[in-house]
């Protein structure tokens, strides 16, 4: 395993939520990520996030990892969950909040459904 | 979208994007949504091979997305297109839906 891999591993192992993204939750550099930020931070859950901005290696390794070719990426415990449109699309339609409920993460919106 | 059409010549990845996702997913509707524009003065850092043919909305309704999760469809869109992602599309926004599903 690279050793991209092993600290991508780890990172999406230490939180339940983890969020690649470019920029930070307080400075998105794109509209995309700044969607996803925009969810978890109307839901209210706790995650990490981490710019790939400002690491070249996770950037591309990011990628290869998930098999999936875009930056945003949302991770929930250990499980890759998708770019920006299948994060909107699952808070819409109540799934997300439906999926930190059953994973055990404490979030905002619990036991308002 | 209101903007779309007037007058935009459809760009050769426009072109291959909608040529690739039609012989492989036979869709019963497809948009192939050129959103570049809307990111102008946006960098990425990425090549400019595709000069400014880099943000895609691509909405495909097709019955081989049947009974598969949302990151199996878009990791089928992807698949198709690994080689314009590969170039310098960088934003690949994807509506999968399996005739009859809400879109």
């Amino acid at each position: 395993m690279s050793d991209a891999n092993s600290r991508i591993k780890s990172e999406i192992e230490s939180s339940d939520v983890v969020l690649f993204m470019k920029g930070t939750p307080q400075a998105p550099q794109c509209g995309f990520s700044m969607q996803v930020v925009q969810i978890l931070n109307h839901i209210g859950v706790p995650y990490k996030a981490i710019n790939v901005l400002a690491d070249g290696e996770i950037r591309e390794g990011i990628k290869a990892y998930s098999n999936w070719p875009t930056i945003p990426q949302l991770y929930i415990k250990n499980e890759f969950i998708g770019g920006c449109d299948i994060t909107r699309e699952m808070f819409q339609s109540g799934e997300l909040v439906a999926l930190f409920d059953k994973e055990g993460v404490p979030h905002a919106q619990a036991g308002k459904a | 979208m209101a903007d779309q059409g007037k007058g935009a010549v459809k760009g050769p990845v426009a072109a291959s994007i909608e040529t690739k996702l039609t012989d492989a997913l036979a869709p019963i509707a497809l948009n192939v949504i050129d959103e570049s524009h809307h990111h102008a003065g946006h960098h990425h850092g990425g090549d400019k091979r595709h000069g400014n043919e880099s943000h895609f909305r691509v909405e495909v309704v097709s019955a081989a997305f049947e009974g598969k999760s949302r990151v199996e469809r878009h990791r089928m869109v992807n698949a198709l297109l690994a080689q314009e992602l590969k170039e310098g599309l960088h934003a690949l926004a994807v509506t999968a839906k399996a005739p009859g599903e809400p879109i």
